[in-house]
């Protein structure tokens, strides 16, 4: 049997996407979880050009960078395939979670480290473009329930995630992101892709991830 | 048979990212036709095909756009997949191998970029990134003659095409790659021996004389 440790935060949107992958492939691993404030060593012995987590070990070998590890994930483990077998609808769903990754991560970090008014409404601004660019360019004109058809694919587990993140900012910083006004399509989308069984199991308590938004702003900002 | 349908590949004369996808296309033998875009004044063809960024490189195979130039040399290595293999077929090395080039993204361009635009501190700091991001690459490069191991591979063409910018970089930065890398220099040479390497990249002077003039034009007080 395969020895699989997977080493992250479990509130990081990229841990998540790992760990979905992991769940909906129903394939065991240890979760190490690593303290933001005070890596582990193996963490940098892993990813030395990185020095961060999520990080795959597969029987003692690392693969790091979440988009990477959850295709090596879906290669090896094909039960509940992730990406498209025919060659332009994997390029297309990859375009989608390369968008993911570029485009609203950098914003929504922003917003998460935000200290004032002005910089929370540059990065919201920032976030809307993205999102209104998903919503328009990706949902417009398409009337399947996920990206994968009837079941979710690779672009819900780089959306998903990112999402969860933002209503958890959107609680712990008071600020209203998204909107049912605004992104009626993505947040149609979101309510089904939560429902997922395995989805609605693995996503981490809203709760419980405010709360430690709220601590490492605390941390980060001297204030909360 | 959905690879003998046409190809035409968008793109610019200097962009790394668009020399990525014409080796691929090269290293597999594929005929395409070729459009040259003026990145000052985008064709409806760009803007019709590359809706979201409006950037190249696009490759347009049977009228379907693929956009990113990353995705676009996977799309090619996996529709020609029996034509000399870019990417390895294991795993792991896989992984490995999109790891780094992906790298090459997100360290080795940025840097460089700002190698050539900031002066001052600002540009030494750059530089300092850059030289540090091409260590790491040698690093894994280790004692192989390419990236791929004994064939040219996916972070090869990755990496590649910003040789021809590196006269550029040392100018504007006052620095010589291969007093730093020199075994980063060797592969290089090595891969200009490949006609689909040779045949792709820029001339090293020509690029410099457009980047002083994009800088002239475009950036300078």
């Amino acid at each position: 049997m395969a020895d699989i440790k997977l080493h992250g935060f479990w509130y990081s949107p990229f841990t998540v996407k790992v760990k979905l992958t992991l769940e909906l492939k129903g394939i065991p691993y240890e979760n190490i979880e690593e303290d933001r404030l005070n890596m582990s060593a193996q963490v940098f012995q892993y990813n030395p050009v990185y020095k961060r987590v999520p990080v795959l070990v597969h029987d003692g070998k690392p693969i790091c960078e979440s988009t990477i590890i959850v295709e090596y994930i879906d290669q090896i483990w094909p039960y509940y395939p992730l990406l498209p077998t025919d060659s332009y609808e994997r390029a297309l769903a990859r375009f989608w979670v390369k968008y993911a990754d570029d485009m609203p991560v950098p914003a929504i970090g922003s917003l998460a480290q935000s200290s004032n008014d002005e910089e929370q409404e540059k990065a919201i601004e920032k976030i809307w473009e993205h999102l209104r660019v998903i919503e328009d360019q990706r949902f417009n004109n398409n009337v399947k329930k996920f990206f994968g058809g009837d079941t979710i694919n690779i672009v819900e587990i780089a959306f998903g995630p990112l999402v969860r993140f933002i209503k958890v900012l959107e609680e712990a910083l008071e600020v209203k992101v998204l909107g049912d006004e605004k992104f009626p399509h993505l947040q149609s989308w979101y309510n089904n892709f939560k429902d997922v069984p395995v989805i609605k199991e693995n996503l981490p308590d809203q709760n419980k991830m405010v709360a430690v938004i709220k601590f490492y702003r605390e941390k980060l900002l001297g204030s909360s | 048979m959905v690879e003998e349908a046409k190809v035409l590949l968008l793109g610019s004369r200097f962009s790394m990212f668009g020399m990525r996808a014409k080796i691929a296309l090269a290293e597999k033998g594929i005929k395409y036709e070729y459009m040259e875009e003026d990145l000052t004044n985008k064709s409806p063809l760009l803007q019709e095909m590359n809706p979201i960024h409006k950037k190249i490189p696009v490759l347009i195979h049977d009228g379907r756009p693929i956009c990113e130039s990353l995705i676009i040399v996977e799309y090619i290595d996996m529709v020609w997949h029996s034509n000399y293999p870019l990417l390895p077929s294991d795993s792991y090395h896989k992984a490995q191998a999109r790891f780094w080039a992906d790298f090459v993204d997100q360290k080795v361009y940025h840097a460089s970029k700002r190698v050539w635009i900031s002066e001052g501190d600002e540009q030494e700091v750059a530089k300092k990134d850059f030289l540090q991001s091409l260590k790491q690459l040698e690093w894994f490069l280790g004692d192989k003659p390419y990236f791929g191991g004994d064939t040219f591979g996916f972070v090869d063409v990755a990496l590649i095409p910003f040789y021809c910018w590196f006269y550029t970089y040392e100018t504007f930065g006052n620095f010589k790659v291969e007093e730093v890398c020199p075994k980063l220099i060797s592969w290089a040479k090595r891969c200009m021996q490949k006609e689909s390497v040779s045949e792709t990249l820029a001339d090293g002077n020509d690029v410099y004389e457009a980047v002083v003039d994009y800088k002239k034009k475009f950036i300078s007080n």
